[in-house]
């Protein structure tokens, strides 16, 4: 890490310093033609000065707002680099955000310049500009089929760093001196949140923010210049800009970015990566990805996996934590650790791995408990967009399941009467852009951030998460209901791919589910029974069975529970189609948004409180080539078994 | 910019001069007539298609123009050089690359392999040097994996690089069996249903390909398609045959308005 911390308080500032330290070592690798082609910090310089003073010459003022769309590419990244270098502020995008998405934001930060990765970006930006007519220049990094466009406001990336590279010559020293006089109180970059209500809504953070949380990581971890980081997450995400980007910035590791979303498996077994950062959903797909390949396997490897997959999960994670394990077990894990733990590990490019982290969204302890068990020291943590992901994270020795870790050095939070959880920590974002009101809503006069999450502190003093705060309601008996709660245990199982939960201010809870297409299909396979699709599948009564049986496990583990007895699932539905963020069934980030469910499917909803053995359905969908069509199924509404609580009253 | 934009701006590029002409071209299967007089002309950088009902001679024209058949009747002028009849080795070296109806991949071998195999006839060194991978063989070597790579790159199959051909989608098949023939750099690519058996998706991604192939690398490119719209949308100009006769020959849009094609597609009282 820089020695002289205060005076390396923005991005570009640290920039300078690891091409004057480490020049020649490499700081970005792309795989690119089959190869990994190494970028080192000193060409990460060059490249990112020179697109700065392209951007200069084409009018971008410090303080304005720059579009970045695209996958990890090292064009891009030096593209937010060199904002920065001008004290602009740029503002990444999801990569298949559809193009009416984006004419919000455009318009909303009077965007006038973009850098996009290819075709698919450029069109997507050439279809709104009717709409955003302030949008003056589009800059594409690969030229494949766009040489015959004839749209005067767009121009190829190598334009740009030619333009930069003129300027440079005659202006020389100039950018290093704006460099000089930024502070790191200077916004850094505009983040999009992806807003389950309303309209997105730009979170600023400043350099300051997002140094102070990367190193309040990097002194955690002890981090170093020689990690591997895999670069695959969207730009537009905090964790990706925080651990990707800011991290690199103030540490100094290198990033690799994949070939394409296709090969992250293969590219990742190539680098093995010592710091990894995955939310749950791609450690989920990974997993799933295991159980069907050992399912095909031979028997005796299917026994091997089987036998020391047990042994892994009584055993693996009290290693990890260093807690005591008999001599016996230790060498049987060494054994397991030869014939089973380590291959895996290696399959999955995981041998190198120190140490891991997962956010967004809650972890099945089922899937938590597999990869420690593989000797993998996978944490979780809590934070937000707002917060720089700073927050809560698990300390090695006390990592567990269904808690976030005790509040990082330097963050304060409390619990409200209301169950809301506030902070005040250095990562804290200055506002939300151009909107004081929601700003005041969500930080108050003395500083204090309301999360909007609903938690407590447990006995050990780690934080636990159990839903949103406005989300938490009451059954009409007066007693918790925490949808989003049961919706992470009913997901928590490999066939339920989505679950939608209801119950407030009624008598009981009930819920919609949408089924794992490839782990359902996978297992109605190995059963014989015929599908045609989703729709079909999601009709068969063998899979309503199965979804059953999945409803009444969580209801016995939900009985056993002092505050959540009274929630378990009476009533459910297996929907017809998939939630998809394309019909506005889920955000970005997949959550699914329960008030716009409620309202789209108000029938269904009605009818698993009725009482009523099926609903018609009739819904929109939008196909991906943007057409829209409709689909309609007779759904059957299913009851669950309820169980008595372990208090011992009565069970319906 | 649009999809049809887009394409109007490819159209709006200028076509060359005629680089492959048949004059007069028949070829006969003892009594059975495939081909009967047929004439027309490839300019170069442009996209032609050849169109009519099962059995009207569209494979059979093909196999004329790689050599694979020889006519009986008539003369083909490629590049300048004009021939009774194609040899299809020459015409492989002289810069004609095809793709199959019926694929034709070398299934037990990866993505990679198969489409290095296509840059066969610009291998120079010596069968031993190559086994050896000494000196010029090595260099080469790398040269042409960087060149398959490219195609890798620009067919966007990178995640199945090293997967054996015959474990893929037919799809992704039929992408390879593209890449092979891209692989011998041709100046005339021939298509032979490029876009049979593919489901809507497919299709459009395969259309985007072909479009890219003729805009990126400047091949003009011969295509036999069933599909109408397909054809409709890429084609600069369409030959249609129908019994192994020419009858109708120019631009979609005339094609479309022809009676002699529309008799031919949808019968005609006799």
């Amino acid at each position: 890490m820089p020695s002289d911390e205060g005076k390396l308080d923005t991005f570009p500032k640290l920039l300078l310093e690891h091409a004057r330290v480490r020049g020649a070592r490499p700081a970005i690798r792309e795989k690119d033609l089959g190869i990994w082609q190494t970028w080192t910090w000193e060409q990460v310089h060059d490249e990112a000065l020179a697109i700065a003073a392209g951007l200069a010459e084409a009018g971008l003022a410090p303080g304005a707002h720059i579009a970045v769309i695209g996958a990890n590419r090292p064009r891009l990244y030096a593209t937010l680099i060199a904002a920065q270098v001008l004290g602009a502020i740029p503002v990444p995008f999801y990569e298949d955000a559809p193009a009416q998405e984006m004419v919000y934001v455009f318009r909303d930060a009077a965007i006038a310049f973009a850098v996009v990765e290819d075709q698919e970006q450029a069109d997507k930006l050439l279809e709104i500009l009717p709409e955003c007519p302030m949008l003056a220049r589009i800059w594409y990094d690969d030229p494949r089929g766009l040489r015959n466009y004839r749209e005067p406001r767009l121009a190829p990336y190598s334009a740009l760093r030619g333009a930069g590279a003129a300027h440079l010559a005659a202006h020389p020293g100039a950018l290093e001196q704006r460099i000089a006089s930024a502070s790191g109180e200077d916004t850094a970059i505009m983040l999009y949140t992806s807003g389950t209500t309303g309209h997105p809504k730009g979170v600023v953070l400043t350099h300051a923010n997002l140094i102070a949380s990367s190193r309040a990581y990097a002194e955690l971890e002890g981090l170093g210049d020689h990690e591997e980081v895999l670069a695959y997450l969207p730009m537009a995400w905090i964790g990706q800009n925080v651990f990707s980007y800011a991290q690199w910035m103030v540490v100094g590791f290198r990033i690799n970015c994949v070939e394409s979303a296709q090969t992250i498996l293969t590219d990742m077994r190539e680098i093995g990566p010592t710091y990894y950062f995955a939310p749950p959903r791609v450690l989920e797909a990974l997993l799933t990805e295991v159980t069907i390949r050992m399912e095909d396997a031979s028997w005796v490897k299917r026994r091997l996996f089987q036998h020391f997959m047990a042994l892994a999960r009584r055993v693996g994670a009290r290693l990890l934590d260093g807690q005591p394990v008999g001599a016996l077990d230790r060498m049987r894990y060494a054994l397991g650790n030869v014939l089973v733990y380590a291959p895996l590990r290696n399959t999955l490019g995981m041998s190198r791995i120190r140490v891991a982290y997962t956010a967004g969204e809650a972890i099945g302890p089922d899937l938590f408990v597999f990869y420690r068990a593989l000797g993998i020291n996978l944490k979780q943590l809590y934070g937000s967009t707002e917060t720089s992901v700073m927050v809560c994270v698990q300390p090695d020795g006390a990592v567990r399941p269904d808690t976030v870790g005790p509040p990082m050095k330097g963050v304060e939070v409390r619990v409200l009467e209301s169950g809301e959880i506030v902070l005040r920590c250095p990562g804290l974002f200055r506002e939300y852009y151009k909107n004081p009101q929601a700003t005041a809503e969500a930080k108050d006069a003395e500083g204090w951030f309301h999360t909007g999450d609903a938690g407590f502190f447990d006995a050990s003093g780690q934080l636990r998460i159990i839903d949103r705060a406005k989300d938490v309601g009451k059954l009409s008996d007066g007693t918790l209901f925490a949808p989003k709660y049961l919706e992470n245990k009913l997901k928590f199982f490999p066939y339920i791919k989505e679950a939608v939960a209801f119950g407030d201010g009624r008598d009981a809870a009930t819920a919609m589910i949408n089924i794992d297409m490839q782990a359902v299909g996978d297992w109605a396979e190995r059963r014989g029974i015929a599908y045609s699709g989703y729709t079909d599948l999601a009709s068969k009564p063998q899979v309503f069975e199965l979804v059953r049986d999945c409803v009444e496990r969580v209801n016995a583990d939900l009985a056993a529970d002092a505050k959540l007895s009274t929630s378990q699932v009476r009533r459910f539905v297996i929907l017809h189609k998939e939630l998809d963020a394309d019909d506005g069934e889920l955000t970005r980030t997949r959550k699914v948004r329960r008030g716009y469910i409620a309202g789209k499917y108000a029938g269904i909803v009605e009818a698993l409180y009725s009482g009523a053995a099926s609903c018609t359905v009739e819904a929109q969908v939008r196909f991906e080539d943007g057409r829209v069509g409709s689909v309609r199924a007779e759904l059957p509404v299913h009851a669950a078994r309820a169980f008595a609580p372990e208090a011992g009253r009565a069970a319906a | 910019m649009s999809f049809d934009e887009a394409r109007l701006a490819v159209a709006a590029r200028t076509l060359g001069e005629p680089i492959l002409a048949l004059e007069g071209v028949s070829l006969a299967f003892g009594g059975v007539k495939a081909l009967s007089d047929v004439s027309f002309d490839v300019r170069e950088h442009e996209i032609r298609a050849i169109i009519g009902p099962n059995g009207a001679g569209k494979s059979s024209l093909l196999n004329v123009i790689n050599g694979v058949y020889r006519p009986h009747a008539g003369r083909i002028t490629f590049r300048g050089e004009t021939h009774h009849h194609m040899e299809p080795r020459r015409a492989a070296e002289r810069g004609i690359a095809r793709t199959f109806q019926s694929l034709a991949l070398f299934k037990g071998m990866s993505v990679l392999e198969n489409i290095l195999a296509g840059r066969n006839l610009l291998m120079k060194s010596s069968l031993f040097l190559q086994a050896l991978r000494v000196g010029p063989a090595l260099a080469e070597e790398i040269a042409h994996r960087q060149r398959v790579e490219e195609i890798i790159d620009f067919l966007e199959i990178q995640h199945v690089r090293k997967t054996p051909v015959g474990r893929l989608p037919y799809g992704l098949q039929k992408r390879v069996d593209l890449g092979r023939a891209l692989a011998a750099e041709p100046r005339v690519l021939l298509l032979d249903e490029p876009m049979a058996g593919m489901n809507v998706e497919e299709k459009q991604d395969m259309s985007r390909f072909i479009l890219d192939v003729n805009d990126e690398f400047g091949t003009t490119i011969v295509l036999i398609e069933h599909d109408m719209g397909v054809v409709m949308d890429l084609s600069d100009r369409v030959v249609v045959l129908d019994y192994g006769r020419k009858i109708a020959d120019g631009t979609p849009d005339e094609v479309r308005a022809s009676q002699a094609v529309i008799d031919a597609y949808l019968g005609v009282k006799h």
